[in-house]
């Protein structure tokens, strides 16, 4: 986890300090981002190198934010199975609009997100369609964890510290869009399947193993905040979550589209969302 | 609805706010910490949403989904702890006639309205309206909404993750009384959605009582 070197290096000179700043380009981290996306590798099947817009891998306790345009698709992957990334949209037009998971659920009668779910906005349209899902499921209820929750699962809750919490984290990346802690709901996780009994009762499903990927298809400019911690009903002491990639490219949309009016409810979302395109022309 | 009202049993304390408020109306008011807010479903199956802030932090608000995962249940039962965006108390659900509340249902608005049940409904009033027109006598925007309870409304979900609005389980002059956990500025929306049976498809008024504790 140290990437700093271990002997001590000269740098008791400007000459000898700059020298050393500028000796560290080149090395890797376990995390980062591709700079430039287009050098990324391991690309989904058909994507060229040429397309890629964003590609980025966190660990527990990370953030990232990024802006993705209307038809890009993102993939979110499970790296190492088992993990909960913590997600948040918002209308990159109109940052007041943003996913909203009371409406998702409602609007489409389904609890569970997958393949063909649309993650709608507060404002009756469509911000991004799941068009590819490989993993065992997600969750549009529970939230992410906060300072308070970690402190009395963990002992520690801060975002420097070993357990940062979501929330906080998720604060951290809007501020990099203007946004703040009043732009924050709760958001959705992918990878962490959460189920509700019939008596109302919330756990967790078995978690996906590694490499399940989700794809998300925007459906108007969006904001993307993601922050990778455990999930809220994650209950092992002492849980991390594993690593995230984060690839987004520039794609055709398929014509005609497969997923634009599977029910009526969400071809009237996509129409809500394609009067908005309209109209901004 | 035509049953004759159920009596809710006495408010302790000291009333210091008695209101009806209408059907399909806002309404916004201070509760403060160890006050009780009694809300009473006089015509039956009203869905009253509501929201929550600290009244010295509006940024700290209701959240579903921290209240829902401290207590790993989607149903707001008496002894239900409602909490904040920051995991802290606000409300307990002190005493209620119905057996749960709903936390999932969200807000109706104008606009997804027009996906649930037709671009024909665009016009109709809905609870985001009666939250921004509240909202805003106290500083709040569209921004500060968030998803919202919904007292006397029943969202079951099915085993295979069907979820919907159905009808309620509510009665005239059921009540839930809920006890302020920390000085909370309260919306409410008296919920004026004809579309489904949140309503009984007909909005009808309810009753807002504050009592502090203590004589009079």
């Amino acid at each position: 986890m140290d990437d700093h070197p271990i002997d001590e290096p000269a740098t008791d000179s400007l000459e000898a300090a700059l020298a050393h700043a500028r000796s560290q380009a080149g090395a890797t981290a376990a995390t980062q981002a591709t700079v430039p996306a287009a050098a990324a590798v391991d690309l989904p099947e058909g994507v060229s190198a040429a397309a890629v817009t964003w590609d980025e891998v966190l660990g527990s306790g990370g953030y990232a934010s990024g802006r993705v345009r209307r038809g890009d698709v993102i993939r979110f992957t499970d790296l190492d199975g088992g993990t909960c990334a913590n997600l948040q949209l918002h209308h990159a037009a109109l940052t007041s609009e943003r996913l909203n998971p009371a409406d998702t659920v409602k609007v489409q009668w389904q609890a569970y997100l997958g393949e063909g779910a649309l993650l709608l906005s507060d404002l009756g349209r469509v911000l991004a369609t799941i068009t590819a899902d490989t993993s065992t499921g997600h969750d549009a209820l529970c939230g992410h964890s906060n300072r308070r929750t970690n402190e009395a699962r963990f002992g520690h809750g801060a975002a420097h510290g070993p357990h940062p919490a979501a929330r906080d984290l998720l604060a951290l990346a809007a501020a990099r869009h203007d946004l703040g802690r009043r732009d924050l709901t709760a958001g959705i996780n992918l990878f962490a399947p959460v189920r509700v009994a019939a008596d109302g009762g919330l756990h967790l499903a078995p978690p996906t193993g590694a490499r399940a990927h989700l794809d998300l298809r925007a459906e108007l400019d969006l904001v993307v905040l993601l922050a990778v911690a455990p999930h809220p009903l994650d209950d092992r002491p002492d849980a991390t979550a594993g690593r995230v990639r984060i690839t987004s490219w520039e794609a055709e949309r398929p014509e005609p589209d497969p997923f634009r009016a599977t029910t009526p409810e969400r071809l009237r979302a996509f129409e809500n969302s394609e009067q908005f395109v309209g109209a901004v022309r | 609805m035509s049953a004759a009202p159920i009596s809710a049993p006495p408010l302790a304390g000291t009333v210091v706010h008695d209101e009806v408020v209408e059907a399909r109306a806002a309404w916004a008011h201070v509760v403060r910490a160890g006050e009780v807010l009694r809300i009473v479903d006089l015509g039956g199956n009203q869905a009253v949403d509501c929201l929550l802030y600290n009244a010295h932090d509006h940024v700290e608000r209701y959240s579903a989904a921290d209240t829902i995962a401290a207590q790993r249940n989607i149903f707001l039962v008496e002894g239900s702890v409602l909490r904040s965006n920051e995991g802290n108390p606000m409300l307990t659900v002190a005493d209620t006639a119905i057996e749960f509340h709903d936390t999932i249902g969200g807000a109706c608005s104008r606009e997804s309205n027009t996906l649930r049940y037709g671009h024909h409904t665009l016009h109709q009033h809905a609870c985001v309206d009666n939250f921004l027109d509240a909202g805003s006598r106290f500083g709040l925007s569209k921004r500060d909404l968030v998803s919202n309870v919904n007292w006397f409304m029943n969202v079951p979900v099915g085993p295979d993750g069907l979820l919907g609005i159905v009808d309620g389980i509510s009665a005239p002059g059921l009540h839930v009384d809920l006890r302020a956990e920390m000085d909370v500025l309260v919306l409410i929306s008296n919920c004026p959605q004809i579309n489904n049976p949140c309503n009984g498809f007909d909005p009808t008024p309810v009753r807002l009582t504050i009592s502090r504790p203590g004589a009079s």
